[in-house]
């Protein structure tokens, strides 16, 4: 099985994900070729080819001009696979060269059993396994489905390439995120709001329960998406990535993007009316209750 | 301004879910269904632009059976103009690609200016439709855009990325946007307008009218993850419960000392 690993580069540094593509090629015990758009300073630790086009010559974020040189190391690499993370990037250009190649796009996959590549249904409530009828196959993996068991290392064969391909878009850069309100990073307690609080007004009790417990609330996607709390309260992928010693989950059922920004957390309490949620899984407690019951009387008693 | 808004019902994310007979989707009885979330977003963004831009023609297309309807109507009770229902008892079954095609297929006539949809549905969330759907077209197209704006044909947006940044993206029309939670707040339909959207054209289109393609993949299986061990269960009244956590909390961490 030969693969093609499609690395990222952003704001000039190498995307850490990178190496989780390496280490599912690895699991998968094929042989692979990476591509870049990326710059000589910041070669990924791999051994192995690197095609690689220069970042301050086709921009970071330029699809139709990655789509056309990324076909062109297809075309000559011929892999049966070609592997791309699950991320802003992976999604915007899987499509673009799945199409082009008339192969099958997999997103998201999460595990490969017995050569099968399994994704998740429904907030993985769900799973399915997938059968591609074409012989050339594209996936995106799942942000931190595939790990590395060892520190990356090796040092690239590089294969400089080019294009003429004109873009079909103008990227203008990059707006930082907010800066400023709440370092969720530095608390020792996090009580985090979900969709399910209900309405706005129920962020008290949170904010409540926080306070008892001497920590900061947070909350998840849909909660600062709804203007009920600020986006520097948010946890997950596109907000914080927390690791306090204890994360209360309220009402929140524990989409992966929220998962992936706190699951580091020392332990973890959710409060959730849904037995099945998702968030269960990474919950060393799940208490069964309404929360609009259960925390003023959990805060009460903590008081 | 003609534009095209494309839209998906998806069950309730909070159902309990049942694998079907076949065992390669969900069980459909029993579901409380909805426009998924991501295409609500679209939809009001395309409204709004409607909104903006003065003699401008907005469609919305759904695919799937008779109850997408249902859907349908609610685009057109929030603003659309007019619904195209792609009628399709199996749409569970097709791919993106499939799925893709045939939008591409009824659009490609059309001359839209724009066409929005959602980053991804809530169930199988491929994220591959919206770019399909303007890569056959040969149309560019931005995803995941969580800021979206529109002056002389040109497109200024926001591409959200990981960690809360964003990238600038423009180009000019006609383009494909994919749509992020978050890009506007969408509008709830007002009972007038639900009266209003009763009277819109909702014109019925058999799949095999637009389906020219065979699909690429298909779901072998699909089940239940397996239980990870996760952790204690705690069920019963609110005073109880408190206390067992309060031990616990006690026993487990240090935040209580």
């Amino acid at each position: 099985m030969k693969t093609l690993l499609v690395a990222e580069h952003r704001d000039g540094n190498l995307l850490n994900s990178t190496y989780e593509l390496v280490a599912f090629a690895q699991q998968l015990g094929a042989e692979s070729a990476m591509f870049l758009v990326g710059n000589a300073g910041t070669f990924p630790q791999y051994d192995g080819t690197l095609y690689l086009a220069d970042s301050d010559k086709y921009g970071e974020f330029n699809p139709a001009v990655h789509k056309q040189l990324l076909l062109d190391v297809i075309a000559k690499e011929q892999p049966e696979l070609v592997v791309f993370s699950h991320s802003s990037y992976g999604w915007d250009l899987a499509p673009r060269i799945a199409l082009a190649l008339g192969a099958a796009q997999v997103s998201e996959v999460v595990e490969i059993i017995d050569g099968v590549p399994v994704a998740p249904v429904c907030n993985a409530k769900l799973r399915r396994t997938v059968k591609s009828k074409t012989a050339q196959q594209v996936f995106t993996l799942q942000a931190g489905a595939f790990g590395l068991n060892e520190e990356p290392s090796g040092t690239p064969t590089v294969v400089t390439i080019d294009t003429e391909t004109a873009a079909q878009l103008e990227f203008g850069g990059y707006e930082e995120a907010e800066a400023g309100g709440v370092d969720l990073t530095k608390a020792e307690v996090i009580v985090s709001a979900g969709r399910g609080i209900g309405k706005p007004e129920n962020l008290g009790i949170i904010e409540n329960l926080a306070k008892a417990l001497k920590g900061e609330y947070g909350a998840s996607r849909p909660v600062v998406d709804s203007e009920w709390a600020d986006h520097s309260r948010q946890v997950g992928t596109t907000g914080q990535t927390v690791s306090p010693k204890l994360y209360v989950a309220c009402g929140i059922s524990g989409a992966i993007q929220h998962l992936a920004g706190m699951k580091k957390s020392e332990f973890v309490v959710a409060i959730n009316t849904d037995k099945d949620a998702p968030i269960g899984e990474v919950a060393d407690v799940l208490v069964v209750a309404d929360l609009k019951q259960f925390i003023p009387t959990l805060t009460e008693k903590l008081s | 301004m003609k534009i095209l808004v494309c839209v998906k019902q998806v069950p309730d994310m909070e159902s309990k879910f049942k694998v079907n007979g076949d065992g390669n989707w969900y069980e459909d009885n029993d579901l409380a269904w909805r426009m998924n979330e991501y295409d609500e977003y679209a939809v009001e963004q395309a409204v709004q632009l409607k909104e903006q831009e003065s003699d401008t023609d907005l469609t919305v297309l759904s695919i799937g059976s008779n109850r997408v309807k249902e859907t349908i109507k609610k685009s057109l009770a929030m603003g659309c103009d007019r619904g195209v229902h792609v009628t399709d008892d199996s749409s569970h079954l097709k791919d993106p690609f499939a799925i893709a095609s045939i939008i591409a297929e009824f659009a490609k006539d059309k001359n839209f200016d724009l066409i929005f949809t959602g980053m991804q549905s809530q169930d199988r969330s491929s994220a591959q439709v919206g770019v399909l759907v303007a890569e056959l077209l040969g149309l560019p197209s931005i995803t995941t855009v969580v800021d979206f704006a529109f002056a002389d044909g040109q497109i200024s947006a926001k591409r959200e990325l990981e960690g809360g940044v964003k990238a600038l993206v423009k180009t000019k029309t006609p383009a494909l946007v994919t749509c992020q939670l978050g890009l506007n707040t969408p509008r709830y339909p007002t009972l007038p307008n639900i009266m209003k959207a009763k009277k819109k054209d909702l014109l019925s289109l058999p799949v095999v009218e637009l389906l020219k393609v065979e699909g690429r993949q298909e779901t072998a299986t699909l089940s239940f993850p397996e239980k990870k061990g996760g952790g204690l269960i705690l069920e019963g009244d609110a005073s109880d419960l408190a206390d067992q956590l309060i031990k616990i909390l006690k026993e487990k961490t240090g935040v209580l000392a």
